[in-house]
Parts: structure tokens; C-alpha cells; sequence
């Protein structure tokens, strides 16, 4: 009964998502008040039937409905009550309910807080959300019903990946999803500005926000997927340059190149036409990466068992939004008249060389992601293009990337001379260079590690800089200073620490080029060394949890034979899947993680592979990355962000302009 | 400045950014792409012993084999991938990855050593029992293993019981 109710709320989702994307369009371009008034009760009910479809379905997870096949197919009565939940969007139907469900509630958001919004293109926003809305839900209901039912019940459910049972499931697609779907609501108001044919300051002020949450959650589910994949999968490394994972990095970049264009659209009222563009690119992006996870046309670590149709329902849906977009893009983008001019030196000037640079990594990223899908196509060869190739081509791209986003923020808008930027910058250059020499002397000549914190030494003191200039730190007092930092608009603030988590992330990658790792067969009471430590294994025992086995090591770590810790990893055996995990035991001071892995025993001789790393400063990359979401989130906290659009004028007597 | 000038600026820079991102692009594709091969390919054309590739197919039933090992020794295995047709002999150094059985299929990127080992560096299965990497299912295919006409492919799983008698490969 409850399925079928579920199933039932989707399809009238489904229909009230079709009327809210004939309506209020149709009523913008008919001008006709009451149905563009449409549009915000139908993005309301619309959220409300997904959400119950959504609840319905985590119920038949939480009670174990054995007649639902999704439930059959995923889950299994001796799992835990929070991997039953989790387990709801831990499969392509749950997860798909779950993408539009959060698509709902941002079209709820958008009609409940757009008050202020014209009201045209409030309903434009809201008819293109319903459109994005219905495709998913059409290809949910076409090809991946979650509620379908089987006929006599199984016994169990087979289980969940046991890969899947673990608390970063929880919270990693959720992230990533809010990121995705927060470029559908930017795409939606790019879409209307384009219909309307005007895109002006309110526009970049309503867009900005969107784009800024969506890359902040976008961040945090990356961060979090790689974190995850850190200590689940027990290879000791953070980033693999998977498909996958590049298909969430796609997005991120062109966001983040969005997130910069949309704030010279507010501010000076140019870049119009390319932030259009990147807007409708990075939803693009977002589709394409839920293409490439979904349809399996990619080898990758998300590869599950898939199926092509929906890969070519997927296309299909990308293909529309993205010709539609695009051919009302050729249009329409001469209706968006540039206003503010700018010199080449200047901060649009700097935050134009910023998008050309990232936009030029996302294309090789995109390159070298896709290459395998077309050499396959067309010349039938399979290949596949590794990290090697990534880091190659992309390495010396994020470098003049990374000199240019220190000096962006000092420079003034309209028209910037370079030796004032140079003055208040020196200093920090000074201190990348002696970063970079006691580098390569303690790490014993290793240039690209040291040259990765040269960079990141430069990245924070240049936002410290930043600060610094705009607070007069070093020319008035100190109480001066506190005063002025405490006036600062938080978006300063925001993007300051959210450069200062790039160098950050940076330092940390760069202390992972220096992570020492040892493989090594040991009897119990053997040990071995690594970076300074003494790893003995003491014993492997078993151990029994709810739906799993495992043996689990007991590993001593001394330093110059004092006993400092000792470390459990562990492999499970879940006999539901016939599957083994690897659970790793991760020990960390936030300057370096030490590392362990139990791998297979030998029946004969009782020796068990272990498998130990030393991973400098690898704690920095997520600590870094939830820094940049955190100056994100603050950037959001602004006024001129919290502060409503027709109050436009308040703010710009308001003195937010630089105080230098 | 002109809106003209300003826009030859950017094109050129815009220029300057897709041609260096070209040129990045192609000089690494040059090096480091890899070549997918199957049991077969590689008996019908040696690839050469610097040149890495991947060696994908499934990993014969009853040929894993651990080397005995003693203290501080880099713990080896021995398997033979097969596309049903053919068959390379891999050894490998290293944990294998959770899902690594006889039967499964497997991808293993690595290159030839001077002894005619197929020497994998990585050896990668994947997350999902019932999952058949893409390039073995094709390996398979043209190995005569697997006739498309008689409908999909055979899932994985069922190949884990070419040999229920041997326990091993990490599985059951």
C-alpha cells in the first residue's frame, strides 16, 4: 500500500511538475498574472509529492518491504537501521527519487523566498525548474520505477553493496546532489534572463547566491567522496583521476569559474553573455556527470551493474536541455548589452584570466575523461587515460592559475596598475621562495612537492594580504584595524578564506607527493619500518558485527621503541554479498595520518600482507576544501545577499566599497 | 579602452588559453594513454616490454597462487587472466582489491617483464559482483566466450563457480 502510494505521489509530481512548466511560461510571455501566480503553488505540491514519494520509500526501506524489488534488490533484513535508511539512495531508483526531490526543494525555495523577484522572471525560473523536473521524473518513472513490486515476496532482500555501508553514504550523494541541482536553479535563471532578453546587476545578485551554495555543497560532497574513498577503500590514496570522480569535478570548476563571472555581472554589470554561458555549461556538466555514472558507458570505481537504455534516456534528457539551451543562447545572447568597460589590468581583467584558466582545465579534464567513449566510437580502439595524463596536462595549467588568484582580490575594479599589487605582494612571494627552498631541503630534493608548497605558502599569505590591505593591519593601529576588519562585507571575508582553503588543499596534495607506503607480509610478532615508526603486528583475531565477519589486526606503532598507539584494521566478510571490505585504521595528529591496511593471510604459514603509509599533512586536503566551503556559506551570509532586491538602493548608498 | 580593443584582448587570450590547453592536451595523450588488450590480442601481437597496456579478461579458476614469503618480503601472487581463448600469466605485488576472485572479471594495468610475466602494477575489480567491465565483456565477445546473439552476457557471479571445490582468490 505504502509503495503504492509513493509510486502514485510520483506520478503526480510528474503531472504537476507538466503544468508547472506550461503555465507559468506561457503565462510570462501572455502576461498574464494569474498564471505566472501558478507557478509557486505548483512548485510547492510538486515538492510535497516528491517528498512523499521519497518518505514512502524510505519506509518500505526502514521495514524491509520484501515486495518491493528495489527493497529486494538492495537491502537485507540484518542491516543496520541507519544503512537501511541511507540504503534509500544508495541505489540508481533511490538516488534518482532523491534528485528530484532536492530539485523540488529548491523550486519550493525559489517561490518561497523570490518573493522580491520580478515577477515574470520568477515565474520564468520556476516553469524551467518544472521542465527540468519533469524530464527526471519521466525517465524515473519510465525506466527506474523504485516502487515496482514482486510477486510472491522474497525471503530477503540481497543486500547493499557492502562498499555502501558506511556513513559517508549517508551524507556524500546528498551533498553532491544539492551541488548538481543548485546549477539547475542557476541554468533556470539563465534560461529566463534569456527569454527575457535583459540580464542586469539584480539578475547576478539573485544567481550569485545559487551559484555560491551550490558550489559549496558541490566542494563539501567532492571533498567528502574522496575523503571517503580515502579510508573505505584502503588504497592510500585521495584522488584517482576516475571518471567519476572528474565527473564531479567538472561542474565544480565551471561553477567555480561562475561563482567569479556572476560577481562582475553585480558589480559592473559586463561578462553578461559569459556568465549565461557558464551557467548553462556547468547544469550541462551536472547532467553529464549523472550520464556517465548512470549509464556505465565509462570504466570506473562507481561502475555498479547498469543498464544502456537508461544511459541513452539520460542523453537524450542532456541532449534536450542542453540544444534548447544553446540554440536560445545564439538567439538571444546579442540582447545582453555589456555596460561596464573595463581595462585588460583590472579585477575584471583578473577574474576573465581566472575563468580562461579554469576554463581551459575543465576542457583538458573533459578531454581526457571522455577520450575512451570517442576513441571507442570511432576508431573501435579501447584506451583508457590515466592520472599520469591528468597531472600532466592539468599541472601546468593550475599554476599560472594559482600566481594570478593571489594578485586578483588587491586589484581595484575598472582599471588597476600592476606595481601597487606587486608592493603589497612581494613580501608573500618572498615567503613562497623560502617555503619552497626549506622544502626541497627537508624533503630531501623532491622539487614538485616542494614547488606544491612554494604555491600554497603563496595562496594563504596572499589572502592574509588581502585582509591585511583591506583592514590597513600594517599602516594605522592595531585597534584601527579590528575596527575596519569587524566593517569588512563578509563576502571579503568569504572569499579571502576560501582562497586561503585552496592553498590549504594545495599544501596538503603536496604533502601526499612526500606520503612514504610499505607492503610487507608479517607473522604475528614481526614488525617492520616506515618514516621513523616501528609497525608490529601483534595478532589477528576474529570478530563478529550484525551482517558481517572479520579478522581484525592489532598493530603496535612505536617511535624509538616507546609504544605509541595501537592501530585495528580490519577485513570483513559479508556473507549476504560474498564480499570482503577492507576496513583501514586511519591514526592521525592533523600534520600526517599513519596508515594500515590488513590484506589476505596466508593458510599456510599464518602470515597476514599489511600494508602500512605514512601520509604527510593528507588531513590538509579536506580540512582545506571544508575551508572553502566555509568561506562560501560566508560569502552567502552577506548583506547585499541577504538584503532583497528592491532594496538595491539602500545598498549602494552603503559604503561596502573598498576602504584603501 | 575601446569595447573593440577589449575584445581582441580577450580573444586573444582566449586564444592563448585554448591553444596552450591543446598543446597540453596532445603532448600528454602522447605519452600516456593506454591501450586496453585482451588475452588474445596480446598472442596475436606482442606488445613491447617498455609499453604499458591493460590486460583485462577473467581470472582463470584455480590459478591463484600466493608465494611463500618471509619476514619483510613483498608479498607476491600468481594468477592467469583468460578471455576463454587464450590465456597470460600476471603476477602481482600488492593487496588485492575486495572483489578479486577466480572467475571475476578483472583489468590489470602493468606491463610485460623480461621473464613473458605480464607484470601488473594495478589490479583493479570493481565494486560490484555483478559488474562486467565493458572491455572484458568486448574481450569476451571476441574471444568466442560469449555469442551476443544468445542475449546478454552470462553475469559475472555464475563464473565463480567454474571450480566450487577451490576456495580462494579472497572469495567465498
Amino acid at each position: 500500500m505504502i509503495a503504492e502510494l509513493g509510486h502514485f505521489a510520483l506520478a503526480l509530481a510528474m503531472i504537476l511538475a507538466l503544468a508547472q512548466s506550461i503555465l507559468p511560461l506561457l503565462g510570462a510571455e501572455m502576461r498574464n498574472g494569474r498564471m505566472m501566480a501558478t507557478g509557486a503553488p505548483l512548485a510547492l505540491g510538486q515538492c510535497l509529492a516528491i517528498a512523499t514519494a521519497f518518505g514512502c520509500l524510505m519506509y518500505s526501506y526502514a521495514i524491509n518491504d520484501t515486495t518491493v524489488v528495489n527493497v529486494v534488490q538492495n537491502s537485507h533484513s540484518a542491516k543496520p537501521m541507519l544503512y537501511k535508511i541511507t540504503g534509500t539512495w544508495g541505489n540508481h531508483e533511490g538516488s534518482l527519487v532523491l534528485w528530484i526531490m532536492i530539485l523540488g526543494i529548491c523550486g519550493a525555495a525559489v517561490s518561497a523566498f523570490g518573493r522580491e523577484l520580478p515577477t515574470a522572471l520568477r515565474a520564468r525560473v520556476l516553469g524551467v525548474l518544472g521542465l527540468i523536473s519533469l524530464g527526471f521524473l519521466a525517465f524515473t518513472i519510465k525506466t527506474s520505477n523504485p516502487f515496482e513490486r514482486v510477486w510472491p515476496p522474497a525471503l530477503d532482500g540481497q543486500g547493499l553493496n557492502p562498499i555502501l555501508q558506511d556513513i559517508g553514504l549517508a551524507l556524500h550523494p546528498p551533498l553532491l546532489y544539492l551541488g548538481y541541482v543548485g546549477y539547475a536553479v542557476t541554468f533556470a535563471f539563465a534560461i529566463a534572463a534569456l527569454i527575457e532578453g535583459r540580464v542586469d546587476a539584480a539578475w547576478g545578485r539573485w544567481v550569485r547566491p545559487w551559484s555560491l551554495a551550490a558550489w559549496s555543497f558541490l566542494t563539501m560532497g567532492i571533498a567528502l567522496g574522496s575523503w571517503w574513498a580515502y579510508y573505505e577503500l584502503g588504497w592510500g590514496g585521495y584522488w584517482f583521476w576516475d571518471p567519476v570522480e572528474n565527473a564531479s569535478l567538472l561542474p565544480w570548476l565551471i561553477g567555480t569559474a561562475l561563482l567569479h563571472s556572476a560577481i562582475v555581472v553585480e558589480k559592473r554589470e559586463a561578462l553578461k553573455t559569459w556568465t549565461i554561458l557558464l551557467a548553462i555549461i556547468a547544469f550541462g556538466m551536472s547532467l553529464l556527470g549523472t550520464f556517465l555514472v548512470r549509464s556505465g558507458v565509462l570504466n570506473s570505481v562507481h561502475s555498479f551493474a547498469n543498464d544502456p537504455e537508461r544511459g541513452l534516456f539520460i542523453l537524450g534528457l542532456l541532449m534536450f536541455y542542453l540544444a534548447g539551451a544553446f540554440l536560445l543562447f545564439a538567439f538571444r545572447a546579442r540582447a545582453m548589452i555589456p555596460t561596464g568597460v573595463f581595462a585588460p589590468v583590472s579585477r575584471e581583467g583578473a577574474i576573465v584570466l581566472n575563468n580562461l584558466l579554469i576554463c581551459s582545465i575543465t576542457a583538458v579534464v573533459f578531454v581526457g575523461t571522455l577520450w575512451p567513449l570517442f576513441a571507442d566510437a570511432l576508431f573501435g580502439s579501447k584506451v583508457s587515460v590515466g592520472p599520469p595524463f591528468f597531472n600532466a596536462a592539468s599541472f601546468p595549467l593550475v599554476v599560472p592559475l594559482l600566481l594570478a588568484m593571489a594578485a586578483g582580490p588587491l586589484m581595484p575594479w575598472k582599471r588597476a596598475q600592476l606595481v601597487p599589487v606587486v608592493m603589497k605582494l612581494w613580501w608573500v612571494a618572498v615567503i613562497g621562495f623560502a617555503t619552497f627552498f626549506v622544502a626541497l631541503l627537508a624533503s630531501g630534493q623532491q622539487v614538485l612537492p616542494a614547488v606544491g608548497f612554494a604555491f600554497a605558502a603563496w595562496v594563504v599569505g596572499a589572502a592574509f594580504a588581502d585582509i591585511a590591505d583591506r583592514t590597513a593591519l600594517f599602516r594605522t593601529s592595531l585597534g584601527n584595524a579590528w575596527s575596519r576588519a569587524k566593517g569588512l562585507p563578509r563576502a571579503a571575508w568569504g572569499a579571502a578564506i576560501a582562497h586561503a582553503g585552496i592553498g590549504i588543499t594545495a599544501a596538503g596534495i603536496a604533502g601526499m607527493g612526500l606520503a612514504q607506503e610499505r607492503l610487507v607480509s608479517l607473522a604475528a610478532g614481526e614488525s617492520t619500518t616506515l618514516a621513523g615508526y616501528e609497525w608490529r603486528l601483534d595478532s589477528v583475531r576474529d570478530e563478529v558485527g550484525p551482517n558481517w565477519t572479520a579478522r581484525r589486526a592489532y598493530i603496535t606503532v612505536l617511535r624509538d621503541g616507546r609504544e605509541l598507539r595501537v592501530m585495528t584494521p580490519a577485513r570483513r566478510f559479508f556473507p549476504v554479498a560474498r564480499m570482503h571490505t577492507t576496513e583501514v585504521a586511519i591514526h592521525t595528529n592533523l600534520m600526517a595520518d599513519l596508515y594500515a591496511v590488513i590484506g589476505e593471510e596466508e593458510a599456510a604459514t599464518g602470515r597476514a600482507v599489511v600494508r602500512v603509509h605514512y601520509n604527510l599533512l593528507a588531513p590538509w586536503i579536506w580540512i582545506g576544501a571544508a575551508i572553502m566551503a566555509l568561506g562560501a556559506a560566508l560569502s552567502l551570509a552577506d548583506r547585499r545577499v541577504r538584503v532583497s532586491a528592491p532594496n538595491r538602493a539602500a545598498i549602494r548608498a552603503a559604503p561596502t566599497t573598498r576602504p584603501a | 579602452m575601446t569595447r573593440k580593443r577589449r575584445r581582441l584582448w580577450i580573444l586573444l587570450l582566449c586564444g592563448i588559453g585554448v591553444g596552450s590547453a591543446t598543446a597540453l592536451t596532445l603532448t600528454a595523450f602522447q605519452d600516456n594513454i593506454v591501450f586496453f588488450r585482451s588475452p588474445s590480442d596480446i598472442i596475436a601481437e606482442r606488445p613491447a616490454p617498455e609499453r604499458s597496456f591493460r590486460l583485462g579478461g577473467l581470472v582463470e579458476a584455480g590459478s591463484v597462487e600466493r608465494e611463500q614469503s618471509a619476514n619483510g618480503d613483498r608479498p607476491t601472487i600468481r594468477f592467469r587472466v583468460t578471455d576463454g581463448a587464450n590465456t597470460i600469466p600476471v603476477t602481482y605485488q600488492g593487496v588485492l582489491p575486495d572483489l578479486f576472485r577466480e572467475g571475476q572479471g578483472v583489468v590489470t594495468a602493468g606491463r610485460f617483464g623480461t621473464d613473458g610475466m605480464f607484470r601488473a602494477t594495478e589490479v583493479l575489480a570493481r565494486h560490484d559482483e555483478t559488474y562486467m567491465p565493458p572491455e572484458v565483456a568486448d574481450a569476451l565477445k571476441r574471444a568466442g566466450h560469449w555469442q551476443p546473439e544468445q542475449g546478454t552476457p552470462p553475469p559475472a557471479a555464475t563464473w565463480n563457480t567454474m571450480q566450487p571445490t577451490r576456495t580462494g582468490g579472497g572469495g567465498s
